[in-house]
């Protein structure tokens, strides 16, 4: 598969279009694509409740509180995983953060890289979450940041609302567009590369807490 | 971004002395050879020095076995998963069927939203591509997140002989790239290596590569993902320049989608100053809407979850947020070929999920590197010779013996997401290689008609049990009286199977019910027998 040195310098575009072009002188049909495919959940699925059970299956720790609850649980996850300087995208409603007693890092400037590895911990919020799948889906959007933010840190705590939470990765997709970077995280960073052990924690925070806030919290 | 630490600079790449000739560097290692895949013996040769290695063939089991149950649980929870199939077969064939309008209008998408496309015809166009953004830059290493399209085109070597250091950051392939090692396994690369020997590579080669593992380190998995986590957290923080590949590029808007487990591939995609992703022209989906299927099928069929953990989607450069420079080089190295086959480029379709492999039972026995290439297995089987250009001439004996590398058992279609009829294009290529040997002894009629009832078969493939039989029937006929096949000799490259020494013939029983017999056997069975028997009747007992 190793070609060897191109031997006909010029216009490569040119030439592999042409190529392709001719490789299709058979002229296939392109054909319509058939979607049959489950677009909206099963019928009288609970989504709030998939969604916590979905993200409890991948060893993230789920929480489940209501918007006054909110501040509480954050304080209290910080204080059990010992963090003291906690990353805060710009545009996290105040509340969130108002019990933690820790050193909040702002990225405006911007953090160093080195200054975000340093850090403890970061709480997020999110664009939307499925599920079906039990995906959290960053875009960047207030209270998300940049994505170094959500990925240096070993600790990523993200609140999620009750009314963020789609069905399924169709309806996902529909509500998202892809202008701003989009992160997907489905549980924590883990690999089976060792025999094939489930390790939980290579590169990414190694422990996700998800925190879903809703009206009236289920069980 | 911080400036790269000075203290902190890799090994010197550059030779001390001469190389000798044909010696190339390695990232960080000069002069060390490179393991690559040229030279791989004939598949035949190759698979029985596989066979014999009892513990690569335990891993293997291990870990095909623990893969299939996995992913047959996470395609059982989908009640539409036939439907989803169904729309990914249709969405890549309308990406193949009109693959020079959409690699425009991607081009298009990605140049208006601040990135830089470039086109390379062969792999020596690509690494050269590569190779001069990384030093426009200034820089002398990169980092890497595993990508089939840059071990094709041997991205890493050609970088070393420009004097820059390559870090794969994947747990396993920087097991395979500290252990100077070839991958075994698409999704597992260091399947072959077990904890102990991951240990002691790590406590050997990580001290030469940069930060070095802890003096106490043991061989627990979690010890060892920490080991590699510290030593690889240096080299992401520094790089200023990663490589990527890309599982999907959507030509309305110009995305492209990284899905990953680690996180290294957000590392990657996210901390450095510039970005370049080498693609196959082949990786296209036409819309957005179309990961809705993508990202339901690929992660179930590959590692057998929901949801991979991490999914990576971005679109050019975007101020403030991520590489502020990007570069996607689009490869052909043989694609517009297999393209060219009516028949053959449904292989094109592929998505790297790997399902096929872990159900093949030629695989599971011999591992990805028998098949001397970067793609093994099934669809190496029916990519690599196409990819070689079987289409338009003769290729090298390997090449040519990988179409026969199959018992064409039909379980790699019945899992591929991608509806990719596997066993039919592996017939369409056999005959390709007969017909370019004329040389070759001439083809003996049994096996024309295997070889006729094996594409009867694959038209429908519910068809496979009754003409397992038939198959049975033929491979007797082979056989002979005496029991033996060695009197008859298949065309080339059968006859590579044969070469050597008689074996047995076909038993009575078909290749599926022998395989639920003997195939779960036990991991320490030596490589006689019973395997011999298979192997050497994989050709011919076709069907
Ligand atoms: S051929 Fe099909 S099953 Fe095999 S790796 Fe490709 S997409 Fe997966």
């Amino acid at each position: 598969m190793n070609g060897p040195v191109s031997r006909h310098p010029g216009d490569a575009r040119a030439e592999i279009l042409e190529r392709l072009r001719a490789a299709l002188a058979d002229r296939p049909p392109v054909p319509d694509v058939p979607r049959a495919y489950r677009r909206a959940p099963e019928h009288g699925v609970d989504v709030v409740a998939l969604f916590a059970s979905q993200v409890a299956d991948y060893r993230a720790t789920v929480h489940r509180t209501d918007p006054g609850g909110v501040a509480r649980v954050i304080s209290d996850v910080l204080e059990a995983r010992g963090a003291r300087r906690v990353v805060v995208p710009a545009g996290m409603p105040d509340a969130w953060l108002r019990d933690a007693r820790v050193e909040r890092l702002t990225d405006d400037p911007p953090l160093a890289s080195a200054t975000l590895d340093g850090a403890d911990a970061v709480v997020t919020g999110c664009a939307l979450a499925i599920a079906e799948t039990g995906t959290i889906v960053l875009d960047g959007g207030p209270g998300q940041g940049r994505r170094a933010l959500s990925l240096v840190p070993d600790v990523h705590l993200c609140v999620v609302e009750a009314g963020r939470i789609v069905g399924t990765v169709p309806e996902a997709i529909a509500a998202l567009r892809p202008v701003r970077p989009l992160t997907w995280i489905s549980g924590p960073s883990a690999t089976s590369d060792i025999e094939l052990n489930r390790v939980e924690g290579v590169h990414g925070p190694r422990t996700l807490h998800v925190v879903i806030v809703e009206e009236t919290p289920g069980a | 971004m911080t400036a790269p630490d000075r203290e902190l600079q890799p090994l010197a790449p550059q030779p001390l002395a001469p190389p000798e000739p044909g010696a190339r560097g390695r990232a960080g290692r000069p002069f060390e050879p490179i393991p690559t895949y040229a030279g791989t013996p004939p598949f035949p040769r190759a698979a029985r020095a596989a066979l014999a290695d009892t513990r690569l063939r335990a891993n293997l089991q291990r870990a095909t076995a623990t893969i299939r149950a996995k992913r047959a649980r996470a395609v059982a929870e989908r009640d539409d998963w036939e439907a989803l199939r169904l729309a990914g077969a249709a969405i890549k064939n309308e990406v193949l069927h009109d693959l020079p309008a959409l690699l425009v209008q991607l081009e298009r998408a990605v140049t208006d939203a601040g990135g830089t496309v470039h086109w390379a015809r062969d792999a020596a166009e690509a690494n050269a591509i590569v190779t001069r953004i990384v030093r426009e830059h200034g820089a002398t290493e990169v980092v890497k997140v595993k990508s089939m399209a840059t071990e094709e085109i041997e991205l890493n070597e050609a970088l070393a002989e420009a004097g820059i250091a390559a870090w794969e950051t994947d747990l396993a392939e920087l097991i395979v790239q500290l252990g100077h090692d070839l991958p075994s396994h698409i999704l597992v690369p260091a399947i072959h290596r077990n904890r102990a020997e991951i240990r002691e590579i790590f406590r050997r080669e990580m001290a030469l590569a940069g930060r070095p593992a802890p003096d106490d380190l043991s061989d627990e998995p979690r010890e060892l993902a920490e080991a590699a986590r510290l030593h690889l957290r240096e080299k992401f923080l520094r790089a200023r320049v990663a490589v990527s590949g890309a599982n999907f590029a959507i030509a309305e808007t110009g995305t492209i989608a990284v899905v990953e487990s680690e996180g290294n591939g957000r590392m990657c995609l996210t901390l450095p100053e510039v970005l370049i992703t080498v693609m196959g022209i082949e990786k296209l989906l036409p819309r957005w809407q179309d990961l809705e299927v993508f990202l339901q099928l690929l992660p179930r069929s590959a590692t057998a979850e929901r949801m991979n953990p991490y999914t990576s989607m971005w679109t050019g450069v975007t101020p403030g947020d991520g590489p502020q420079a990007f570069h996607l080089v689009l490869l052909d190295n043989g694609r517009s070929d297999v393209l060219s086959d009516p028949v053959g480029r449904q292989a094109l379709r592929c998505i790297r999920c790997s399902a096929c492999l872990n159900v093949c039972p030629v695989y599971e026995r011999v591992g990805g590197r028998a098949y001397g290439s970067v793609y093994p297995g099934p669809i190496g089987a029916i990519l690599t010779p196409q990819l070689r250009g079987i289409v338009r001439h003769p290729v090298d004996a390997q090449t040519a013996s990988l179409p026969y590398a199959s018992s064409l058992c039909g379980a790699c279609f019945e899992v591929c997401p991608v509806r990719i009829d596997i066993p039919g294009v592996l017939v369409h290529l056999r005959a390709q290689v007969v017909r370019q040997h004329p040389m070759g002894p001439h083809v003996p009629e049994p096996d024309e008609l295997v070889l006729g009832v094996a594409s009867w078969v694959m038209e429908r493939p519910r068809r496979l049990s009754i003409a397992e039989r038939a198959a049975g029937l033929a491979g007797r006929v082979v056989a002979r009286r005496g029991g033996r096949i060695g009197a008859l000799r298949g065309p080339w490259p059968v006859s590579a199977w044969f070469g050597e020494r008689d074996l047995p013939a076909p038993a009575r029983e078909s290749f599926r019910a022998w395989w639920r017999r003997v195939g779960r056997g036990g991991a320490g069975s030596t490589p006689s027998g019973q395997e011999r028997s298979r192997q050497g009747r994989a050709p011919e007992d076709a069907p």
